[in-house]
């Protein structure tokens, strides 16, 4: 039995160890914020933080996450909207809005280790996140707003 | 246009009936589902108080239900039609509740693709709107023994000034729904010095809920007992399974059991491709007992197709005379004359959508019913199809639209709804069909292969004096008819047949080429292919003439006049010419002021920068684009700033529109930098973002200037316009910065590394 934390409450899993994290979360747990893209760790849709690392949850076994605290968008902030959250919307980022979920996760650990990307810091770190709606210019603004806002 | 209006009218005369059968319709077919979803459903409109319009209805505290028909895939199309309606019905944004409909005729036309739902149901809305507000401003009259004339709007409520009298639009509808809907003559739309939100826009409907995962996308939609499948399909289009084995699919934990799926007939339209389910307990557990799928296949035909000698191919058909699509002078008389002569072969891959949410569909197949979630961009078709392979009546497939995790013209095609359809009856449970990205890269319906053979002669100013252009392409026609090769007048229309140049001597033709794939619509079609060589060509002759970019495009475009389509066959997008005419001042307009807004031949480019400028119209939208670039000595390109002016008519929401051209920038830079489908012995190379990457942060524009026109035209499209004057815009750059003319895209294969 695998035993983890997901969003602070504490899970056991007795399924298949190689399950990808993001399957446990969405078809197991119904938390379906985490969104399916790619499935081989190359397009962000899905990330996580596990142990406050952003984390690609496709590519992330159920092994690899026992006993790891788990946080999802759906727990990204329990009194309502994070910073990145507020900024996001103060920015209107969205278009059909899928990527944004783990955009939004992977900023989020972005500001949590530096609290004033540079451009170059913010291209690095969120290079990893695609957005075929092609609202990159507005996640860089966005994250400025919230290293602003949480600063 | 007018058939939609048709319909709306024939439902405001009977609105009772209908809001009747939708209450049966919602007993009928939702009760089974106890899932507590967050899914749409029947609508509210329906039911409301007064509901003098399919898209509308308002309850006696206040609430004005919107109903959305269109699909949302991020051009706020959700938001923005009823934004039109609140601003004719005078609402108040705050109590506007907005609800998606199912596919349903009786909302018109519900493909959600061409760039057209303002411009279809701009009118249709407004009058929805005025239909509300004018039975509310006559109920408030009636009650305060007043002239209607003397009463007005204000926010959500009925006001006679002179006597300082109020009413809530809530405690008017109940009777207001007792008088007699007003026919469209009678209503007095609002002035534009009275709109609200026209002009002004707002943000998405659904914002938080995008930002917080609460939104609801195909992927996400869920129902109780339901399993999950994920499809084998045959590798080469058309091919069959000859046997398989599936003991060891069986033996994966999670696995039920394996559903084969039938070919498709001849031509493949929006069938299923066919192939082995795989059915389990959960996603995961499909896609391992898939891997273990043991299947022989028989290839059929398209298994001698291989895309290098293919584009061989199309390169020799464009190098002979094709048909002519429209003709001007005498082209050949003019070459023969010689001078200076240049030819170029222009080449645009074939192109896959990878919208960021694979495609996905869950249905629920029972009591000879089939209720279906999908994110799907035309809900029509899905009934279609889902009542063809299910031989039930289109009545009795219900489908439900979900949001769409992007779409781009991928998702008008529902075979990946009908194959949870079919599946779902096959296992007597719900289904839901999740594709892997490398299904989705794989199975497209992609854009067409183009390859474009230009020649011009230069007079003494270095203007053409004749301009030939052949475009050879596989048509959208060939998914619905396998002996279709010749581009049709919808996508000849797309940037071809209508090259605005002011030449006394202009042919264009179009020559034949066979589908070996499904060809589909992608953001912007045969725009993109066109665009790039049209413009990319200009952009070459300039430079052979010795002339600015800028000033050779304007003199191409020539004087401002109307074009003459006589002839010619031109559908201008669906649109009248008399509404939407072909306007050269305009396209001229766009150029000049990006040529200003850019500083172009003003500010300094250093040593591996350059600049570049196209300008098109394509969804009646006019276009023009200045994008810089920088290439490293690595070879590496960057964008570091894009400047684009577009003249889309009346704009209703000006911020989305700013994020489509933004966002059509990034796309343009995946097509031009990377965007390449292969396929060799007729399966496609590619799988994933490793072999077919997409734009990242990093490669995208740093920076987009979108500038919007201020017009008074009616309203065209904004979601794909921006796509090819960027395209072009982008190689004409990098030709400026290296030297090197790009000719084939992507331009990964230019060799700058």
């Amino acid at each position: 039995m695998i035993q983890l934390k997901v969003n602070g409450v504490e899970q056991s899993f007795g399924g298949e160890p190689e399950m990808p994290l993001l399957w446990y979360l969405r078809d197991v747990l119904g938390l379906t914020g985490s969104k399916f893209g790619c499935g081989v760790g190359l397009c962000g849709a899905c990330t996580v933080h596990v142990n406050g690392q952003a984390t690609r949850s496709c590519v992330t076994t159920m092994r690899d996450a026992a006993g790891k605290e788990i946080r999802t968008i759906e727990g990204l902030d329990k009194d309502g909207l994070h910073p990145v959250q507020k900024a996001w919307m103060q920015i209107n980022v969205p278009q059909c809005g899928y990527c944004q979920v783990g955009q939004i996760m992977q900023a989020t650990a972005l500001l949590n280790s530096k609290k004033k990307p540079t451009d170059h810091e913010i291209d690095e770190v969120m290079s990893g996140n695609i957005c075929r709606c092609g609202t990159y210019q507005r996640i860089r603004a966005a994250i400025k707003a919230a290293a602003g806002e949480m600063a | 246009m007018s058939a939609i209006e048709n319909v709306s009218r024939r439902r405001f005369l009977t609105g009772g009936i209908i809001a009747a059968g939708a209450l049966v319709l919602g007993v009928r077919y939702y009760s089974g589902i106890s899932s507590g979803d967050k899914l749409p459903h029947d609508t509210n409109a329906d039911h409301a108080t007064l509901h003098p319009s399919v898209y509308l209805g308002i309850d006696p505290d206040g609430t004005v239900w919107i109903v959305a028909s269109r699909s949302e895939m991020g051009t706020t199309s959700r938001t923005t039609l009823p934004l039109v309606v609140a601003d004719e019905l005078d609402a108040d944004w705050k109590q506007v509740k907005i609800e998606q409909a199912l596919g349903d005729s009786r909302y018109g036309d519900q493909n959600t693709d061409g760039s057209h739902s303002i411009r279809s149901f701009y009118d249709t809305m407004r009058v929805a709107g005025g239909t509300a507000r004018f039975m509310l401003i006559q109920a408030a009259a009636q009650q305060w023994g007043v002239p209607a004339t003397e009463c007005e709007t204000d926010l959500h409520v009925v006001v006679h000034r002179s006597t300082n009298r109020r009413a809530g639009y809530g405690e008017l509808a109940s009777a207001a729904a007792k008088l007699p809907v007003p026919s469209k003559e009678e209503l007095k739309l609002k002035p534009k010095s009275a709109w609200r939100y026209i002009g002004k826009g707002e943000v998405s409907y659904d914002l938080e809920a995008l930002v917080t995962g609460k939104a609801v996308y195909g992927m996400d939609a869920r129902v109780d007992g339901m399993v999950y499948a994920s499809v084998e399909h045959p590798p080469v289009l058309g091919g069959k399974v000859k046997s398989y084995d599936d003991k060891e699919a069986l033996k994966v934990a999670g696995v039920r059991q394996t559903v084969p799926i039938d070919p498709f007939q001849q031509a493949p339209a929006f069938q299923p491709l066919g192939g082995i389910a795989v059915i389990a307990d959960n996603t995961w557990a499909a896609f391992q007992g898939r891997k273990k799928l043991n299947i022989a296949w028989d290839n059929g035909p398209n298994e001698s197709y291989d895309s290098d000698s293919y584009k061989n191919e199309l390169r020799a058909t464009s190098h002979n005379p094709c048909r002519v699509v429209r003709n001007i002078g005498d082209a050949d008389a003019a070459f023969a004359k010689g001078g200076k002569v240049y030819e170029a072969d222009y080449y645009v891959p074939l192109l896959a959508h990878a919208s960021m949410e694979p495609m996905v569909a869950l249905a629920q197949f029972q009591d000879g019913k089939a209720t279906l979630w999908a994110p799907t961009q035309n809900p029509q078709a899905v009934q279609d199809i889902v009542s063809k392979e299910l031989g039930i009546l289109k009545e009795d497939v219900i489908c439900h639209v979900t949001l769409l995790g992007g779409g781009f013209g991928r998702k008008s095609k529902p075979d990946y709804v009908a194959e949870a359809a079919v599946l779902s009856k096959r296992v007597g449970r719900p289904v839901k069909v999740v594709w892997t990205r490398e299904d989705d890269i794989k199975f497209d319906y992609y854009n067409a292969v183009a390859s474009m053979y230009m020649k011009a002669a230069l007079g003494a100013n270095g203007k053409p004096t004749a301009w030939l252009q052949r475009s050879v392409f596989p048509p959208i026609p060939s998914i619905f008819d396998v002996n279709a090769v010749y581009g049709d007048p919808s996508h000849l229309q797309q940037g071809w047949t209508d090259v605005p140049y002011d030449l006394p001597n202009l042919r264009i033709e179009n020559g034949p080429a066979k589908a070996h794939v499904r060809i589909g619509w992608l953001r912007s079609v045969a725009n993109i292919y066109h665009a790039f060589a049209v413009q990319c060509f200009t952009d070459e002759l300039a430079h052979a003439a010795g002339r600015d970019p800028l000033d050779y495009l304007l003199d191409l475009i020539g004087k401002p006049r109307t074009i003459d389509f006589k002839g010619v066959e031109y559908p201008n997008y669906g649109a009248s010419m008399d509404a939407y005419p072909w306007e050269t001042s305009r396209l001229r307009h766009v150029t000049e002021m990006v040529a200003e807004k850019s500083g172009w031949g003003k500010r300094k480019h250093g040593k591996g920068t350059g600049v570049g400028i196209a300008a098109h119209r394509s969804f009646l939208s006019y276009v023009a684009t200045v994008v810089e670039v920088e290439v490293n000595d690595q070879g590496e390109v960057r964008i570091p700033r894009v400047d684009t002016v577009l003249d889309a008519g009346l704009v209703v929401n000006p911020e989305a529109t700013r994020a489509q051209f933004e966002g059509a920038a990034v796309f343009g830079a995946s097509v031009a930098r990377s965007g390449e489908i292969t396929a060799t012995k007729g399966a496609i190379n590619q799988s994933n973002f490793q072999d077919y990457p997409v734009a990242r942060m990093s490669e995208a524009p740093y920076q987009t200037n979108v500038h919007i026109v201020d017009s008074d035209a009616p309203p065209a499209g904004v979601g794909e316009p921006g796509v090819p004057p960027f395209v072009a815009a982008f190689c004409n750059a990098i030709s400026a910065a290296t030297g090197k003319r790009v000719r084939d895209l992507p331009i990964s294969k230019l060799g700058l590394s």
